[in-house]
């Protein structure tokens, strides 16, 4: 029988009545009283010299309260990057400023030149068009490879070149990975492209900044996925209010992919602005708007390659990467491509030496930063497609390839100075072989092909580090921010509880999942049981949603802290039952003492709390609020092994997806359901990243995916119905409840998926000399490769 | 959005009139006026809507027999209504966009707009319809001009449209992964005096009728009839979903497709 409540169990989730509903409360529905609306014109050149913003005729435009250019931020800080990376040569990455409104230059189209103030946003763009400014165009930097060129224009004229850090690691690694290579029997090299993304959260992005003359508090609601990694960046960094004085608020949120966890410009203009003029200031960005100034994600570009002994052992792995930052550095965006991302290169394998190399470059294009899987993607995607590859130069199976040179012994220290506590990545390719009914293949390949198709498989493996991070080694890797989470339980005197949670739902589901866990502990019902969330007034400092750390780190914070309520309880209850607290037991909601008939309900123990008649006042304070901040260990390990197939259809080049089948491992498990629900969305991104998303700049920094007249999203008919399974579980041996994090291994896993099953088709159709064919794999793409 | 005004007339004599106003612009369904109009890249003073006229709504047959369609009518009544009478026709209006834009999408502003990539045109063209307007009526070889670029005159509306039955016909779309409109469609109808196949969303110059196709399947209605038949690759549509060469391809495949599914 399934569980009907507690760990394991699969409650509906109980915030989608009010999504569902339209009832929702998103930050666009925040409508304050005497609000003013902004519209930001922004820079339609990619490169140029700002010469002048004449504001005068707009000023004078219906409705205008007040505009603002860069001149407005002169003494005021810029956007931040929350992450220093250290280069091959022990120097401090290249820091650009990253000023809120452009000062001097436009780096991208899209960049905001000036912001128009007004008493409805049709006034303020009205006013918009009134501006005239006038630019020195200069030539854009796109193609990364060009920008690090002796002479390339420069995106910032006070750095020395556009690349901001040259990356190698393991440096100490790099002479022996170069003696393996020689020695190789077999090396494989494969030069790929990961494309770029944008991210396209349903939500887009809202501010609103709200400003209290007779306290001087400012309030800032806003789409984040962090709102007080907000308030810390924002207030210390670039406006200089105090913590006590700012209030940030991320009400529901829909979605956020990762390119909601940044601090943006807009949201720190909205804060100021609304102090200057001491009236509430809203925007509210167009989908247009999104594409130009949403962080996109991914975009490298790499040369990887695999060497393999006589038995086909791999002995090393060495990869090239060129990672776009685009014009300026996003919050997080240093990190994507180097920790996220090169200690992830080992993947599920015994590789014994790894080199990784990334040069990441300013271009003349949007910032790119953390999208779902944030480089464990990018790592994952290099690292299987070369596999596949090697694969089939050697004539083995892909899978047994895999399997031969899986790590099975755990803690296992990779060369890329992770420990993976533990996995078992035999157990999730057995479960993979058989939900995904691979010995039904051929007969599937031949039912595809008398009807005209090609038939593929493509396999792989993925591993990423999750619950994210631990404070003191991510310190030590240039974070600027400690990375635990913390959770303040707060039972009321009628025993209902509300948790504080510093984790951020935008999707997830935290309000129907973690009650699970402090219903299970405490044996009570869910239903008592309330996620408070998104709002820096209510909680205590927390570091947000993002890298699957919600239930492991923020999860585990809550664990803790409910340890620390069921304690006090347990006194309480010990005290009105005039037994010791050792003595007391808790179950189905209640105290009991063991070996006795004696119990108190839960009910009668909170009330105690706060009406302490009859209570122990000399050993314990009243009330029953608890707050715990829990610092991870490690990262977590989710791992798994995923199959995709797909029908090619030989005339027109289209790819469509038949089956696709995951076997995750993502230790224990709170609700099933919503796990599946994480992973086929994950998926459904991987999909859509192999088969139809990617934007394309032309060489003017042009944006030429700028809607989605262009930009191809996933729909629910580009997706098969899949065979997910979870049941593989090896629990994490350092957080209390057991749990990896499953919220980005869909999107991480599945792209090699894909590719690889094309290029199988493609090969079963005699077409081995296509060895790789870029992502999107759009019809196009595959129908020129094929008549190359 | 700019501010305009909006007139809702209920008879084609009052449209007529309102259009006759400095800055008006006739208003269909919207899925392309507003967006634009949204992105403020049109600016209409007047915006003259004509969905509340009722002698423009509408699917039926004409005493000659041929299905006609009011000009105001939305893609979804359509492909709801044409089906028994002309199904190539109402299965083309049934792959149109979603069901949002169907529900308000009407025949008159997609041949009105004559989006090079648009499916309709292509039927238009390939049936030999008549656009009849307020003022005359155009015939379809003389209607499309080039990529949006149409006959019509200032101010014209389509008020009806009026298609030739043929013996059987298909459309196939080939979609663009994003927008989901036809990177290539062809419509092949059959006629007793000959088939006619026309091609959207692959060339510079916007819908097109193959007359080498038309040709050998005049003799022979197969696809195998097509064989070694090509369109030159110059001329072409090429950009991001699609070379020059890759859409050239696609006509012949897509016409190949159409064939086969009609005949
Ligand atoms: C998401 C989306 C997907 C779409 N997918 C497809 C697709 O797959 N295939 C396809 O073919 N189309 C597609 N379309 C276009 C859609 O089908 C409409 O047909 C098209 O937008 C124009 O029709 P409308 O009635 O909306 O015209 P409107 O937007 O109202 O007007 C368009 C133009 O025609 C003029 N006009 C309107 N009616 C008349 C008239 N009766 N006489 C003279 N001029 C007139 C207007 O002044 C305007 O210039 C899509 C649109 C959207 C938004």
């Amino acid at each position: 029988m399934p569980k009907d409540h507690g760990i394991g169990a699969s409650p509906k989730r109980r915030e989608d009545l009010r999504f569902l509903t339209g009832n929702g409360n998103y930050t666009d529905d925040i409508n304050l009283y005497g609000q003013t609306y902004v519209h930001f014109l922004r820079s339609d050149v990619a490169h140029g010299r700002l010469t002048s913003v004449d504001t005068s005729e707009a000023a004078k435009m219906p409705g205008v309260v007040r505009i603002f250019t860069g001149d407005d931020f002169a003494g005021i800080g810029g956007l931040p990057c929350g992450w220093q990376v250290t280069d091959k040569h022990g120097q401090p990455m290249q820091e650009p400023g990253h000023p809120v409104l452009a000062q001097g230059k436009v780096r991208h189209v899209g960049d905001p030149i000036a912001a128009i103030v007004a008493e409805t946003y049709e006034q303020a763009r009205d006013a918009a068009e009134a501006i005239v400014v006038d630019i020195e165009e200069l030539p854009a930097v796109i193609n990364m490879k060009d920008a690090v060129k002796e002479g390339a224009p420069l995106v910032h004229d006070d750095l020395t070149s556009n690349l901001c850090y040259d990356w190698g690691f393991v440096e100490e690694n790099k002479a022996a990975t170069d003696e393996a290579f020689k020695n190789a029997a077999h090396v494989t090299t494969l030069e790929l492209v990961n494309n770029r993304l944008v991210a396209n959260p349903m939500e887009p992005r809202v501010a609103v900044g709200d400003y209290n003359r007779s306290t001087d508090d400012s309030t800032l609601y806003t789409t984040s996925q962090n709102p007080h990694v907000i308030r810390l960046l924002m207030g210390a960094f670039v406006l200089g209010i105090p913590e006590h004085k700012l209030r940030v608020v991320a009400p529901d949120v829909g979605g956020g992919f990762g390119t909601k966890i940044f601090h943006y410009a807009e949201e720190a203009f909205c804060t100021f602005a609304a102090r200057q003029i001491k009236r509430p200031v809203k925007w509210t960005s167009s989908r247009s708007e999104a594409f130009m100034s949403d962080a996109h994600g991914r975009d490298h570009v790499t040369k990887i390659e695999l060497a393999l002994d006589a038995d086909n052992n791999f002995m090393a792995v060495r990869t090239d990467t060129y990672a776009n930052m685009g014009a300026y550095l996003s919050t997080f965006a240093p990190s994507v491509p180097t920790w996220l991302h090169g200690t992830l290169m080992a993947g599920n394998y015994r590789t014994p030496l790894v080199y990784v190399n990334v040069k990441a470059v300013f271009t003349n294009t949007v910032p790119v930063d953390a999208y779902r899987g944030a480089g464990r993607p990018e790592a994952t995607y290099q690292l299987e497609r070369v596999i596949d590859k090697a694969a089939r130069e050697l004539g083995v199976d892909p899978i047994k390839l895999r399997r031969q040179n899986f790590i099975s012994e755990f803690p296992y220290q990779t060369p890329v100075a992770v420990v993976y506590d533990i996995g078992d990545y035999t157990a999730t390719m057995d479960k993979l072989e058989e939900i995904a009914d691979l010995s039904g293949f051929e007969a599937r390949r031949k039912a595809s092909e008398a009807k005209g198709k090609l038939r593929g498989l493509g396999v792989n493996c993925y591993i990423e580090a999750c619950g994210i991070a631990p404070s003191n080694l991510v310190g030590q890797l240039g974070a600027r921010a400690g990375l635990y989470e913390s959770a303040t339980v707060r039972v009321n005197a009628t025993g209902s509880i509300s948790v504080m949670t510093g984790s951020h739902s935008h999707g997830q589901g935290h309000e129907t999942a973690f009650p699970q866990v402090i219903a299970e502990m405490l044996g009570i019902d869910e239903s008592m049981i309330e996620i408070v969330h998104g709002d820096t007034a209510k909680g205590p400092m927390g570091m947000g949603t993002y890298g699957s750390r919600s239930l492991a780190v923020g999860g585990s914070a809550m664990v803790r802290a409910t340890e620390k309520i069921i304690n006090k309880a347990k006194k309480i209850a010990a005290h009105l039952m005039e037994a010791s607290d050792a003595d007391i037991e808790v179950k189905d909601g209640k105290f009991h003492v063991a070996g006795t008939d004696k119990s108190v309900a839960w009910g009668d123990v909170t009330l105690a709390a706060y009406v302490p008649h009859n209570y122990p006042l000399d050993d314990i304070e009243p009330g029953l609020e608890e707050t715990a901040l829990y610092d991870p260990s490690n990262f977590t390990y989710p791992s798994g092994a995923y199959a995709c197939e797909v029908e090619l259809d030989p005339d027109t080049g289209r790819v469509t997806i038949e089956r696709f089948s995951a076997a995750d491992d993502f230790g224990n498990i709170i609700n099933p359901m919503i796990v599946s629900g994480q992973v086929h969305g994950g998926i459904g991104q991987g999909i859509g990243q192999a088969l139809l998303e990617g934007a394309v700049y032309d060489e003017n920094g042009q944006l030429l995916t700028g809607s989605y007249m262009d930009y191809a999203m996933p729909r629910a008919n580009d997706v098969p119905f899949y065979a997910v399974d979870h049941s593989c579980v090896t629990p994490c041996t350092h957080n209390p409840l057991g749990v990896k994090g499953c919220g980005e291994a869909g999107a991480i896993g599945s792209p090699p998926a894909v590719v690889n099953a094309v290029i199988d088709a493609l090969h079963s159709a005699g077409k081995t000399h296509i060895t790789h064919i870029d992502m999107p794999l759009s019809p196009n793409r595959v129908w020129t490769a094929m008549n190359a | 959005m700019y501010n305009f005004d909006l007139v809702r007339p209920t008879t084609i004599a009052d449209a007529v009139a309102a259009m006759g106003q400095e800055g008006a612009q006739a208003l269909g369904g919207g899925q392309t006026l507003l967006p634009t109009m949204k992105q403020r890249l049109a600016s209409p003073e007047t915006v003259v809507s004509l969905t509340a006229i009722g002698e423009m709504q509408g699917v039926c047959i004409s005493d000659d027999g041929k299905l006609c369609i009011g000009g105001a009518t939305p893609h979804a009544v359509v492909a709801r209504e044409a089906g028994s009478k002309y199904p190539g026709l109402a299965g083309l209006a049934s792959h149109i966009g979603d069901p949002a834009v169907r529900a308000r999408g009407t025949i008159g502003g997609s041949l009105a707009n004559n989006d090079p990539s648009a499916c309709y045109p292509s039927a238009a063209l390939a049936s030999g319809a008549t656009i009849i307007t307020n003022t005359r009526e155009i015939a379809a070889d003389d209607y499309f001009q080039g990529m949006f670029t149409t006959a019509l005159e200032e101010g014209e509306i389509i008020t009806e449209v009026r298609f030739p039955i043929p013996e059987v016909s298909n459309y196939q779309k080939f979609e663009q992964p994003a927008s989901r409109f036809a990177l290539v469609g062809v419509f092949v109808a059959k006629y007793a005096d000959g088939v006619r196949v026309a091609v959207t969303g692959a060339s510079e110059e916007g819908v097109f009728r193959w007359s080498e196709a038309e040709a050998a399947l005049g003799k022979d209605f197969s696809a195998s009839a097509l064989e070694g038949l090509t369109v030159p690759a110059d001329g072409m549509i090429g950009d991001l979903h699609g070379s020059k060469a890759y859409r050239a391809h696609l006509v012949g495949v897509m016409t190949k497709r159409a064939v086969t599914a009609a005949a």
